[in-house]
């Protein structure tokens, strides 16, 4: 059966409520992240291969696909997170806002700067509710109405009302969702420009992934986000743009993620041009 | 590597060379204490290893000492090496079947609020002074017991070895996957048969290792010999009821005497004595992680 | 259908017969005696030691720890601890002074910096330097440590920094305050360096990654995180170096000088509690002075134990707590 016929599914197999406004015209879409023909590779195995895409600004944009394709292997490349693994390189660029953020001359350390993570598990740093976001502002040099920017944070993050009276509590003393938020308001504390989540709510209750979800949606006028997630419908429900990658065999039998689509979600989801994309999206596999 | 600052609008330039700055000094700073951690080393082995080596000769196992001796007739310690094997290997005899049977009480047969009791024993055992541990050996056994003898000695010795020679075997009996328990309880075979036929010869290497380690640990020890092995005569003696002359000890008083044939004799002992303890360590230490897997059945 | 007759067949009863095995309870109470003997000898040490000062204690009681003189002079004795308490208090705090931060810049080396081959190697050569015996360290200290402070640093030292009291004038013989700091700092390095090393590799790696995605710098994250995270495996990991250089005797009382006094200057000769031991004893005469001796080592002893304790309660409190928040939902 052919793969290229673009023909609207008989029935889109994910109704899901959206939130999602209609995305504006293509070219009004300001180019974020471009990805050339990136390869990431972990010592001999390589992780992704080929992967040219980009990432428009204050858009959602979700990376889906089974699990061992390789998205959060990609999504570390984007701030070089993936430095800290022994054994790693990858060809091919990265270039943010048309600068190549791989390059050798390139500090990791400006690069994370503007481009935040958040984790699968929370990870709150074992100090108080404020200074869990306070610190990075500090360290910085973020010094000034620290009080306002923390506030400012934890509103954003939809945590302020439940933990104004006990900054000074433990940041682990929250639970599982509170503290993935709190990682939220502390990513967003110091500005940066794009907001990476590695599947933020695998961890999380139902409940707690709402509020994960609606947080992306009321702040993606200030930020860009890239969320990976194994859930087809959160990216439904939350994502502009999707990419949905999946592991290919290679000449010699090994394996590897490569980008099978990226487009709207809509179309994606109800009408997507690649038959494995179909195939995923109806949930025939993966 | 040079700084490049991405210098696109989203950019701020908060104070990252600054930062940078106190990195890289931070840095500089790690790679210098590792440097001079090393080059102490080096710098001690070089000079017990220039000086000792130099008077190294046969005679200095072989030839006792001369006592106020003012030629250059040949002398050695063959006293004091005599004297450290017997005193060590007597230790050693004392320590291992006790320490053997600590941790096979611990990790075999003890509950846990017991075993974490011991365990603390153990610990702060292992922190008494050397010193100390003469005064008690001496205040036990030497006051009123008839006096120094090798026996106290290693006795003393046995007691820095202990913690030693138990918290090695419990790590190994814990390397001991318990699969291996089960089945033989399984069978029908009970603990102690268990224990003893099973667990204990697979963990032998392990077991092995750390008593070489503890003896590297105490080949070198010299506090608790003042107190029981230290009024002794020149002459080589096997018998380890009567005090005998240490290879630690003698270096010591090699060192606090004016006179440069004594110090002579004093590095060419220490560089025996270091280069056995530090092959022994090393050896062990090698020995250990290749028994670690060995032993997990890995 | 052949019937089985389970009554008379001795393998099909299994379970009468003896229930408890002599082995089991001769291995048991064995093992279990040299387990309770080994938790006993630590309360046995603690009373001889005690006991062979008895005659000391008697006489002068818990004013020993201040007296400052101490003369075996027959006719003029007088025996006391002070010079010694002080002369073990500042070797063993500036020994850790000096120490502690190489062996945290050791110990960062070595987790965040060292490529995997140097860090093996690394490890091991801080290793060996815990191998070396005190003696040899102390002989080293005398015949080549000792002169090259006294003709090159001490009175450089003096020279420059003379007008705080702790940099007097430079020792006559090379043997001083100063020479022993240096080599128990020497000896206690590895032991600080290896737990702080274990401390740095159990800090959770999602917390150092946290911190970094957030745009700082490796030393700021090692500040903000890594030091926090670890700081009271360290406070234990000092404790246990003081410990250790409080008891060390012989290195030090081979190069330290002896005298009974209490001097500011690093330069000036000493002794510490474990070096009087180790100095006087072959010489003692009178059962006083062995008595003062051994109550020397009694406060050494009283020392080290709380040291050590210390050291211990806080290990184990560490690791409950860590135990407990990682991987913690309230």
């Amino acid at each position: 059966m052919s793969s290229t016929i673009q023909q609207p599914m008989s029935e889109p197999s994910i109704k899901v409520e959206t939130r999602r406004q209609p995305m504006p015209p293509r070219e009004r879409l300001e180019t974020v992240f471009q990805v050339e023909d990136l390869d990431a590779i972990y010592g001999r195995k390589t992780a992704v291969k080929g992967v040219t895409m980009e990432i428009y600004k204050n858009l959602v944009t979700a990376i889906i696909g089974p699990s061992g394709c390789g998205k959060s292997t990609y999504i570390r490349c984007f701030n070089r997170m993936n430095d800290l693994i022994p054994g790693f390189r990858q060809t091919g660029s990265v270039r943010y806002h048309g600068q190549d953020i791989g390059g050798a001359t390139i500090d990791p350390v400006a690069v994370r700067r503007n481009i935040g993570m958040v984790f699968q598990r929370p990870n709150p740093f074992p100090k108080s509710i404020y200074d869990n976001v306070a610190w990075g502002c500090r360290v910085l040099g973020m010094k000034d109405s620290l009080d306002e920017r923390v506030e400012r944070a934890l509103t954003q993050a939809a945590l302020w009302d439940e933990v104004k009276d006990r900054l000074k509590a433990s940041g682990l003393s929250l639970s599982g969702g509170q503290q993935q938020r709190l990682c939220i308001a502390r990513a967003i504390a110091v500005e940066p420009d794009v907001v990476l989540m590695d599947e933020p709510a695998s961890a999380l209750d139902p409940i707690a992934t709402q509020a994960i979800e609606q947080l992306m949606h009321e702040l993606k006028g200030e930020y860009t986000f890239v969320i990976v997630t194994h859930n087809m419908q959160q990216a439904a429900r939350v994502a502009d743009m999707t990419a949905f990658f999946s592991i290919s065999r290679g000449g010699e039998g090994e394996r590897y993620g490569e980008l099978i689509e990226y487009d709207a979600t809509e179309k994606i989801f109800t009408a997507p041009s690649d038959k494995r994309t179909e195939d995923y999206v109806t949930g025939r596999f993966g | 590597m040079s700084a490049h600052e991405l210098t696109t609008p989203a950019m701020r330039l908060d104070r990252l060379p600054r930062r940078r700055a106190v990195n890289r000094t931070m840095e500089v700073l790690a790679w210098l204490s590792a440097t001079i951690g090393v080059g102490i080393l080096a710098f001690v082995v070089y000079s017990v290893a220039r000086r000792g080596w130099s008077e190294l000769s046969l005679s200095l196992i072989t030839k006792p000492p001369i006592p106020f001796s003012f030629t250059n007739a040949p002398q050695g310690l063959a006293n004091a090496f005599a004297g450290t094997l017997v005193i060590v290997g007597l230790a050693t005899v004392m320590a291992l079947p006790v320490g053997i049977l600590i941790a096979i009480y611990l990790n075999e047969f003890a509950p846990p609020s017991i075993r974490t009791g011991v365990g603390l024993a153990l610990d702060v055992l292992a922190g008494v002074p050397a010193i100390v541990i003469g005064i008690f050996v001496y205040g036990l056994l030497v006051v009123g017991g008839g006096g120094q003898s090798g026996i106290k000695a290693a006795f003393a010795l046995s007691i820095l070895m202990l913690p030693f020679v138990s918290r090695t075997t419990i790590e190994v009996l814990g390397l001991v996957p318990n699969s291996l328990r089960e089945a033989s309880l399984g069978l029908g075979i009970p603990q102690w048969r268990t224990t003893l036929s099973i667990v204990l010869p697979r963990a032998i290497g392990g077991i092995l290792t750390g008593t070489v380690l503890a003896v590297a640990r105490v080949a070198g020890e010299t506090a608790p010999l003042l107190f029981t092995s230290s009024l002794v005569g020149p002459r080589t003696s096997w018998n380890p009821t009567h005090a005998l002359q240490t290879v630690p000890l003698s270096i010591f008083e090699l060192s606090e005497s004016p006179n440069p044939k004594d110090h002579a004799r004093a590095w060419a002992a220490a560089f025996v004595l270091l280069v056995f303890i530090l092959v022994a360590s090393l050896t062990a230490r090698w020995l250990a992680t290749r028994n670690a897997r060995k032993i997990a059945g890995r | 259908m052949a019937s089985i007759d389970a009554t008379n067949d001795a393998t099909r009863r299994p379970f009468e017969g003896r229930r408890v095995h002599l082995g089991d309870v001769l291995l048991k109470g064995v093992a279990g005696a040299a387990a309770a003997g080994g938790v006993a000898l630590v309360g046995l040490i603690a009373w001889k030691v005690i006991d062979g000062a008895r005659p000391s204690i008697a006489k002068y009681g818990i004013a020993f720890v201040w007296h400052i003189a101490w003369n075996p002079v027959p006719g003029h004795e007088i025996y006391g601890a002070a010079s010694f308490l002080f002369g073990t208090a500042i070797t063993s705090f500036f020994a850790l002074l000096l120490a502690a931060p190489l062996a945290m810049g050791i110990a960062l080396f070595l987790t965040e910096l060292a490529p995997r081959g140097l860090q093996a190697l690394v490890t091991a050569l801080v290793e060996m330097l815990a191998a070396v015996p005190s003696v040899v360290i102390g002989l080293w200290g005398i015949l080549v440590l000792g002169p090259q402070l006294r003709i090159h640093i001490e009175p450089w030292l003096h020279s420059a920094l003379g007008f705080i009291p702790l940099f007097g004038p430079p020792s006559a013989a090379g043997a001083s305050i100063f020479t022993a700091v240096i080599v128990l700092a020497i000896m206690i390095l590895p032991i600080v360096s290896s737990i702080s090393r274990e401390l740095f590799l159990g800090v959770p790696h999602e917390l150092k990654e946290g911190a970094l995605a957030l745009g700082t710098t490796r030393w700021e994250m090692i500040r903000g995180v890594v030091f926090p995270y670890a700081r009271g495996g360290i406070a234990a990991a000092l404790i246990l170096g003081l410990g250790r250089a409080m008891g060390e005797a012989i290195a030090v009382t081979q190069v330290i000088g002896g005298g009974v006094f209490i001097h500011w200057s690093l330069f000036s000769q000493g002794d510490t509690l474990a070096s009087k031991i180790a100095a006087e004893y072959q010489g003692a005469t009178s059962n006083l002075d062995v008595a003062s001796l051994i109550y020397l080592g009694v406060i050494l002893l009283a020392l080290s134990l709380v040291a050590n304790i210390a050291a211990q309660y806080i290990v184990r409190s560490v690791a409950r707590k860590h135990g407990v928040t990682r991987g913690g939902h309230a």
